[in-house]
């Protein structure tokens, strides 16, 4: 009988160590998201009080650029936060969006100085910005079971214009800076080496843009089908009421 | 003899497929595939998954029908496996190709290198002492598939002979161009650090050679069973007291000699994900081992002595 009570307290004392983990889950996912909405606030606040003062997008990139990095860099957090579990995505889905992210803003826009006034970069980064706000406040009302319908329709519908908008912008970019990663050899190894391997940027950036053809349609559609079953199932209960 | 009643229905859509009457109670899953192969020829054997549930595990052509928990009419759930490939097709098809692009790359076709190296031969001797080493490794393993592995299956989904060639003729390509490049670098230190690969090397093929002869003798003939393995009179196979699937151990060696050998990089990063992979093969076969098998030696890691 004893054996018996032991077992059930320490299955009490599980489910409480479990009960706890969630809790400080939800805490830091909850502060993490309000901290991520209010880094990209102050992002958009920027660049609107660039345009007003200076009428122009050229030196918006120098001025932004340091909360652009610390921000969007912090995102990895995000695929620490899937693979321990605290959060339900797929660990390699997080992966490659962040990747991408990290990618555009320091292996191109940060260190190819040339192309930073480009157009490209501001329609990127403007799209980057209004997503990631609509995002992260997304989850953080969700998370504080407060989540008002508007942001929950922006969240699911204005992807299908930023998503195709921020493609453009992203490979104009990248377009843009291929003649200056040609000429300056750029992050390349050439032959003879004593690893006896080579490494050309410029063709991997050429690789980087063809495989948008693959994956841009798939990752637009993961959201179209996400989109049906989150607002289908919303319609489905306004029409039993 | 009382003979059974079989009907194959459709394990998605619950359609009934096919109906079988007077059928032997001593008929084994293989004879009713065959027979369900008649009335739909599109569906070879190979492809039939035939269970007891819908959403069970397939049943082995070798069980009988008598002895499964079936009644005088028994029914079963087809599932399509799809178009199938024969195992020694992908293993000829995906071994064959590393050899003989390597060689193209060793003997410089034109359009790989620039014109003024085309039909020349690299200047190290290195180089030619890993074109042997790559060859010799391709063309033992060509002749292990046709004369020494036991298969436990006959095909496998024809989308992987696509997988596979692309890892391992596209690895080839990209290992054999920079080891033959005119501007290739030989290793380091020289002829003291080629000698010691080429030792590892040897010592690993011999090694991987004798665990597959080892595995081949466990299991007579045209059968399919299971047994544990052990070590056998040859010193090669004695590490089978430390690990489950000795095969991979020796074959990781075989490639960690071989990049010590060219000192390249692509050939470290083919090693790392061969390794990876294996180790995954290793894990679940070390796993399935436990679990079929009560009195497995505890001693035993998957692939690498007490580490791994």
């Amino acid at each position: 009988a004893s054996g018996e009570e032991d077992g059930a307290v320490e299955e009490k004392e599980t489910n409480n160590k479990k009960r706890t983990k969630g809790a400080i889950a939800t805490a830091w996912l909850t502060f993490y998201n309000i901290a991520m909405t209010a880094g990209w606030l102050v992002l958009a606040v920027a660049m609107v009080r660039f345009y007003f003062h200076k009428g122009t997008h050229k030196g918006l990139y120098k001025t932004i650029a340091r909360t652009l990095k610390f921000f969007q860099t912090f995102a990895l957090l995000e695929i620490g936060h899937c693979a321990i579990g605290i959060v339900r995505t797929s660990v390699i889905v997080t992966g490659v969006q962040v990747s991408s992210r990290i990618f555009m803003v320091w292996f191109i826009t940060n260190s190819i100085r040339q192309i930073q006034n480009e157009e490209s970069v501001v329609l990127f980064v403007v799209v980057w910005t209004l997503t990631e706000i609509t995002r992260y406040s997304f989850y953080t009302f969700k998370l504080l079971n407060h989540l008002p319908y508007f942001i929950k329709w922006a969240r699911y519908n204005l992807f299908i214009v930023m998503y195709p908008l921020g493609v453009i912008g992203e490979l104009m970019t990248i377009y843009g800076a291929l003649p200056y990663v040609r000429r300056s050899g750029m992050y390349s190894l050439r032959l003879p080496n004593k690893y006896n391997v080579s490494f050309d940027y410029y063709y991997f950036l050429i690789i980087v843009m063809l495989s948008y053809i693959p994956l841009f349609p798939q990752l637009f559609l993961h959201m179209l089908r996400q989109r049906r079953r989150v607002l289908h199932g919303e319609v489905i209960v306004e029409k039993d009421e | 003899m009382k003979h059974y009643e079989v009907e194959i229905l459709d394990a998605k859509t619950k359609d009934k497929l096919c109906f079988l009457d007077k059928v032997e109670p001593n008929a084994t899953i293989g004879e009713i595939k065959s027979m369900f192969h008649k009335s739909h020829p599109q569906w070879y054997p190979a492809r039939q998954s035939i269970r007891l549930d819908p959403k069970g595990k397939s049943l082995k052509d070798e069980d009988v029908l008598q002895h499964l928990p079936v009644g005088t009419t028994a029914t079963f759930y087809f599932r399509d496996l799809g178009a199938q490939i024969s195992w020694v097709t992908v293993f000829l098809t995906e071994y064959a190709g590393p050899l003989l692009i390597y060689l193209m790359f060793y003997f410089r076709v034109p359009f790989i290198y620039a014109p003024k190296y085309d039909f020349t031969t690299s200047k190290h001797w290195v180089v030619h002492l890993a074109c042997m080493c790559h060859s010799f490794h391709y063309v033992k393993r060509l002749l292990e598939t046709m004369f020494v592995h036991r298969f436990s299956h006959g095909t496998m989904p024809l989308r992987n002979i696509f997988k596979n060639c692309t890892y391992y003729w596209g690895f080839a390509a990209w290992m054999a161009y920079y080891i033959n490049h005119p501007l290739y670098t030989p290793p380091t230190y020289g002829e003291q650090q080629i000698r010691l690969a080429l030792i590892v090397f040897l010592f690993c093929q011999i090694g991987n050679f004798s665990i597959h002869i080892a595995l081949r003798n466990l299991r007579p003939p045209g059968s399919k069973t299971r047994k544990i393995p052990y070590p056998t009179k040859n010193p090669f196979t004695w590490v089978f007291l430390l690990v489950s699937c000795p095969n991979y151990t020796y074959e990781l060696g075989s490639w960690l000699g071989f990049t010590l050998m060219t000192q390249c990089l692509p050939v470290a990063f083919f090693t790392l994900v061969g390794f990876i992979q294996m180790t995954v093969w290793a894990k679940g076969k070390h796993r399935s081992y436990l679990k079929e098998f009560r009195d497995y030696p505890k001693l035993r890691s998957p692939i690498l002595p007490f580490v791994l």
